[in-house]
């Protein structure tokens, strides 16, 4: 029936603009109330940190800030499809100082702050609109069905320009209801709206977003030259090494067998010289699949593995493992060889004579520290291996920190963004 | 002597089989999965068990696990662990319950089918079999800050690597060219040296040794 057609989507647009009042009316009850509080708190931090309290307080007070915009970007890509783009810089661990002096140079907290005082002002009123689109007409109209009568007892009421002071003018404040009513749809539109201007303020720039390509590009170059570079390492290894002792076997068998009957001595010989081959090849295929993938890695993740790789270092190591789970294969993989370059050099450069390794996941991170008692000193320079884990890491957005003053003790911090399973 | 057999490589397995037979033990069963393991070891009731330490369905340290667990519930069920690579940390947790009865070689060790069966044949027997490589390990790491260590003669380390392998004083004077009576006169100059109380029985002098060379790690 024709009055069934229209009813569909009439009762889908009614429904449309009740949802957008409800939404306009969450975003307007939280964005004035956080934004101020969030935005004073912000500028009474950052001024106190000169003084030395700032210092502790900013980091947590900002990280709340950035947890009040990621809700909102959470819910502008769940109500409204705005996707608000989000280019935060990784916050190191560490003294309080790195970290407000990190955060105080990332612009995008400073964006979030301006964000704030746009959120206070027009955000709230794009927030509030629809809600008054909503509830306005509904109640031009009540005014002019007899709710006149109690608002206009002292002396008049108004209803946008309408002054009500009896039916008649009611019945004006009604017919500007009615008018006002056909606005009411635009609703929704305006809570789109509130998005729009949050992205404007909030979104990151084209630059920045360059700059995270320009990482990203520079990271994949890295992981896809180092991983080209191992390749052509085992196949070196493979060919010069497992390969040419095969060959070397199957010969000696060869002549064994000419051998068996003229010179059985001989023959003998021959033969414990081909088992040699067999163990030696084994052991470089093994130390080989090390380099690849340690065996344990697989076996037990990265906990036992770097227990295990402690267990072959000549210095007493201390290792310390809080993972509820495992990681994914190549993070697991990637943190390995991080560490295992890491205690290398410790062994290696910095005369310790004990080092304590310890691995733990919070904040989605797993994050890795090897300290030792040596005489510090070290950098990632050039060349040095510790350039060499820096790009390793990357490949996954970790990062890593070196704390090496000269006389020791020396500290590398490694994190990871990553789940456990 | 009754052997239940984990492998999951099929050649492997055969080989073994094969080795093993030839020897004169019977293979009650030779199994590739870890669940097949779990359940042979709780039915067979075997002698001594020789186990992959990398078995399906997981492909993870399973084979290690099914022994421990079956060693938890039956104590001193003895275990010769097999893998293609050797860690001081499996041979740690072997060791760790101080009943003896294990054995942990490289797969290569089979090549010498002779030392091979003598080594299952120790373990089944209570005794104890570990690899050159892993008392290598052992012996190197200590030998950097151990002044007890330092104290003995090259031959007395010769012979203090093979007795923390699980080899008996015959089987060491057998492979030293040398009379027991020798062995027997460096094994009492090694224990007093490191400072370790002397006892009679291999298997107690073996895990001593063991143990002296693991601590403080």
């Amino acid at each position: 029936m024709n009055t069934n057609t229209k009813s569909g989507p009439l009762s889908a647009r009614a429904r449309d603009v009740v949802v957008a009042a409800g939404r306009g009316f969450v975003l307007a009850l939280v964005s004035l109330p956080g934004a101020v509080l969030g935005f004073t708190l912000a500028l009474v931090s950052i001024a106190l940190v000169p003084v030395g309290i700032g210092l502790v307080t900013t980091p947590w007070v900002l990280g709340r800030v950035r947890a009040f915009a990621d809700w909102r970007r959470r819910v502008a890509a769940e109500w409204c499809g705005v996707v608000i783009p989000s280019a935060y810089q990784p916050v190191p661990e560490g003294r309080p100082w790195t970290r407000t002096y990190t955060l105080l140079r990332d612009p995008a907290v400073w964006r979030d702050l301006r964000w704030l005082q746009v959120d206070m002002t027009a955000g709230y009123v794009t927030a509030v609109l629809p809600v008054a689109l909503f509830l306005y007409p509904l109640e031009g109209i009540a005014v002019a069905a007899g709710l006149w009568r109690p608002l206009s007892q002292w002396g008049g009421y108004w209803y946008g320009f309408v002054h009500v002071t009896d039916q008649s003018s009611a019945f004006g404040a009604g017919a500007l209801a009615l008018l006002l009513l056909t606005l009411t749809p635009l609703a929704p539109r305006m809570v789109t709206a509130h998005f729009r201007l949050t992205r404007s303020v909030l979104g990151a720039s084209q630059r920045e977003l360059a700059e995270r390509v320009r990482v990203l590009t520079e990271t994949r170059r890295d992981a896809v030259d180092s991983s080209a570079a191992e390749l052509r390492r085992i196949e070196r290894d493979l060919h010069d090494g497992a390969q040419a002792r095969l060959v070397a076997m199957g010969m000696d068998l060869g002549t064994i067998e000419t051998l068996l009957d003229k010179d059985p001595a001989k023959a003998k010989q021959l033969l414990a010289q081909a088992r040699q081959s067999s163990v030696d090849a084994l052991a470089e295929l093994r130390e080989l699949v090390r380099g690849i993938h340690p065996p344990v890695l697989a076996e037990r993740g990265l906990g036992d593995a770097v227990r295990a790789l402690a267990l072959r270092l000549p210095v007493p190591t201390e290792v310390n493992v809080e993972l509820g789970g495992r990681a994914e294969a190549p993070v697991e993989a990637a943190a390995y060889f991080a560490v295992s370059e890491v205690l290398t050099n410790a062994v290696k450069h910095s005369g310790a004579d004990r080092i304590w390794v310890d691995l733990h996941h919070e904040d989605e991170r797993l994050r890795v520290t090897v300290t030792d008692n040596g005489k510090g000193g070290a950098v990632i320079g050039a060349g040095s291996g510790l350039a060499g884990v820096e790009r390793r890491l990357g490949t996954f957005d970790g990062v890593l920190a070196v704390s090496s003053p000269a006389g020791g003790p020396t500290m590398v911090t490694m994190e990871i963004p990553c789940a456990l399973s | 002597m009754r052997v239940v057999l984990a492998e999951d490589l099929f050649l492997l397995r055969d080989g073994l089989v094969r080795l093993l037979e030839a020897h004169d033990f019977e293979i009650a069963a030779a199994v590739e999965s870890g669940p097949e393991l779990t359940r042979a070891l709780a039915e067979l009731e075997p002698d001594v068990a020789v186990v992959d330490v990398r078995l399906p369905p997981t492909h993870t340290d399973e084979g290690l696990q099914c022994a421990f667990q079956a060693r938890r519930s039956r104590p001193g069920l003895p275990v010769l662990v097999l893998s293609q690579h050797v860690e001081q940390l499996y041979a740690r947790e072997l060791l760790a319950d101080g009943s003896g009865g294990v054995g942990y070689l490289l797969k290569d060790r089979v090549f010498d089918a002779e030392q091979f069966v003598d080594a299952v044949r120790r373990v089944a027997a209570g005794g104890t079999a570990m690899d050159p490589q892993v008392i290598q390990q052992l012996l190197s790491r200590r030998a950097a800050d151990d002044r007890p260590l330092a104290r003995l003669t090259p031959r007395e380390l010769e012979v203090l690597e093979l007795m923390a392998q699980g080899r008996s004083n015959a089987a060491i004077a057998g492979q030293l060219v040398v009379t027991e009576r020798a062995i027997a006169k460096h094994t009492s100059n090694i224990f007093a040296k490191l400072d370790l109380e002397v006892s009679d029985d291999d298997n107690r002098r073996v895990l001593a040794v063991l143990a002296y060379l693991d601590q403080g790690r």
